[in-house]
């Protein structure tokens, strides 16, 4: 219990900014006409790729003679530069659409 | 450079891509700003990738370290984003928009393995801290789940999986399933194990749980699944940030996390389903248990002929497209329709459900593909006043979405959902394969009633018969 009580403690600033971040992410769609809920979707799909920047951190500090981790790295770095390509350009397809008008 | 100074030029590109996250998001919420959000989220994200490759780095206890990284792994690191790039570009551009709702799976599902991958590396780099360990253990097992749970979801969108695959007593299967990972992950961070085995047993094992959840979910709740692996993958995106402490991480994983969640809500809000149906499937069990309404009268066949001097005919037609209409890829050939209807005086409207389609929107996407005027697609709240005045309502690939049973029979499933108000319009002519109920597995009372006709037949096959035989008259 102290210890939980104390990473709390310990981590506060990460806390206060993970509870914005959550309210942040509710108010920012709140009201979003239902028309552009699967474009709203691929936009978020393509956002989250932002994990990408963790395989590139692990690549940076993997060690250049560990042929298991860099495999494992550039798979993850390509995965996650398809997430972050691929989504924002389908979803710029779909949106395409609806500028048109 | 001062250390110091290239730490504070990366800290200064996160700050500017997390704002331009919140920014995109908020534009993406509105059809005029929606395209440019989309492309100042895209371009804050290059700005972070870059920071993170050139910039390395890092605030420690005592000043700043900067990371010595080879020249091997520069290149390997710029191999895996030209191929990455190649790839998602061509995909993305080349994919038929009926084809999308998997795409978007597919993309979800990688993102979601890039972080179960990150947890795999690190793993053994942090067996000394609790706190870093169970960010990587929870992004493991939720990046997991998002990947094989995504893979199914668009395995199940493809066609190539279309039954749900029940287990018997599949719901406490799963839970115990559930349990069984967290318990297994717990370990992993508490027990102080080293292995490597039981690392990658427990990726296995997260990736198995994703595939029993998605598996007994039927094709038409996809895409709620996707919304929701979505802002998983989101989540372990944020634990990626706190394990980094990286708060670009953590804002774009934050913000999909929690975005995601209110719109899978919204989505099963406009089904009139609570999540908890979607996920455990009570929708089959009701419908199974529940008589239906009684039937009522007989069906009433039209010739596409008959069709064509009906809408010929009429001052003012509202289209109801619904999933069948994707399916059948017949956005074009409606659209065709609509202007040869148009040329002959008839008032053309479209009423878009908030569900029709295979997810929110996409009804919208597809229509605006085949360059519907976005000013004809009405929405639901907004038409179902008109369908007084109006003539004749053509109903393609609709069904639930047109029952009126959800305003009459408080023992229906579907009872309490709104719908397209089309049984008060003077004729109904509803295009469908068959008699086979839509997916709530119920009948529906609008077949029955006097003023309603059937169009059978593929809805491609049937429009293209219908505009050829209005250009005859």
């Amino acid at each position: 219990m102290t210890e939980i009580i104390n990473f709390i403690g310990n981590h506060q600033e990460i806390i206060f900014f993970i509870i914005l971040s959550v309210f942040v992410g509710v108010e920012v769609i709140g009201g979003v006409p239902t028309v552009l809920h699967t474009p709203l979707m691929s936009g978020a799909n393509a956002i989250h790729g932002v994990v990408i920047v963790g395989a590139i951190i692990v690549m940076l500090n993997a060690d250049p003679g560990d042929y298991l981790a860099l495999t494992l790295g550039f798979l993850a770095v390509v995965l996650g530069t398809l997430n972050v390509v691929g989504g924002f350009v389908v979803t710029d397809r779909m949106l395409e659409m609806f500028k048109k008008k | 450079m001062q250390p110091e100074f290239l730490y504070s030029l990366k800290t200064i590109a996160y700050i500017i891509a997390s704002a331009t996250f919140i920014i995109g998001l908020k534009r993406m919420g509105n059809a005029k700003t929606a395209r440019s959000g989309n492309l100042i989220a895209a371009a804050g994200m290059t700005l972070a990738i870059i920071a993170s490759i050139f910039i390395h780095v890092n605030k420690t206890a005592d000043g700043y370290e900067t990371v010595e990284t080879s020249g091997f792994i520069y290149t390997l690191i710029f191999a895996a984003i030209v191929i990455g790039t190649i790839i998602g570009w061509v995909t993305a551009k080349k994919v038929q928009m009926t084809k999308m709702p998997e795409l978007v799976s597919m993309f979800n599902g990688m993102g979601g393995a890039c972080a179960a991958l990150i947890g795999l590396m690190e793993f053994h780099h942090n067996l000394d801290n609790t706190g870093a360990l169970l960010a990587i253990i929870l992004g493991l097992i939720i990046g997991s789940v998002s990947f094989s749970g995504s893979v199914i979801a668009f395995l199940k969108l493809n066609g190539t999986m279309n039954k749900p695959v029940r287990l018997p007593s599949y719901n406490i299967i799963n839970t115990l399933v559930m349990i069984g990972v967290l318990a297994f992950g717990a370990h992993m961070v508490f027990s102080g194990t080293h292995s490597t085995t039981l690392l990658y047993l427990l990726f296995a094992s997260a990736l198995v749980y994703g595939i029993l959840f998605t598996i007994p979910i039927g094709g038409a709740d996809m895409p709620v699944v996707i919304s929701l692996l979505n802002s998983f993958t989101g989540l372990a995106a944020a634990f990626g940030g706190f394990l980094y402490d990286n708060k670009v991480m953590l804002t774009g994983g934050i913000l999909v996390g929690s975005a995601g969640t209110l719109l899978t809500l919204v989505m099963c809000k406009a089904m009139n389903r609570p999540l908890s149906n979607v996920i455990f499937g009570a929708f089959g069990g009701n419908a199974a248990s529940g008589s239906g309404p009684d039937v009522k009268g007989s069906i009433k066949d039209l010739s596409v002929a008959d069709a064509a001097v009906l809408l010929n005919y009429s001052k003012k037609v509202v289209i109801v497209p619904g999933y069948g209409l994707a399916v059948a890829q017949a956005q074009h050939i409606i659209h065709e329709l609509e202007v040869l209807l148009e040329e002959r005086g008839v008032e053309v409207k479209y009423a878009i459900h908030p569900v029709a389609g295979r997810m929110p929107g996409h009804m919208n996407v597809l229509l605006a593909e085949s360059n519907v005027d976005y000013g004809k697609l009405v929405e639901m709240e907004d038409i179902n006043p008109e369908f007084d005045q109006t003539d004749v309502v053509l109903v393609v690939g609709a069904n639930d979405v047109v029952n009126p049973a959800a305003k009459t029979d408080p023992s229906s499933p579907i009872y309490g959902m709104p719908i397209l108000e089309v049984e008060n319009a003077k004729h109904i002519i509803v295009n469908k394969r068959s008699m086979n109920a839509g997916y709530a597995g119920i009948d529906n009372l609008l077949f029955y009633d006097p003023k309603t006709s059937m169009l059978f037949g593929d809805a491609k096959k049937v429009l293209t018969e219908l505009v050829a035989e209005l250009k005859t008259m």
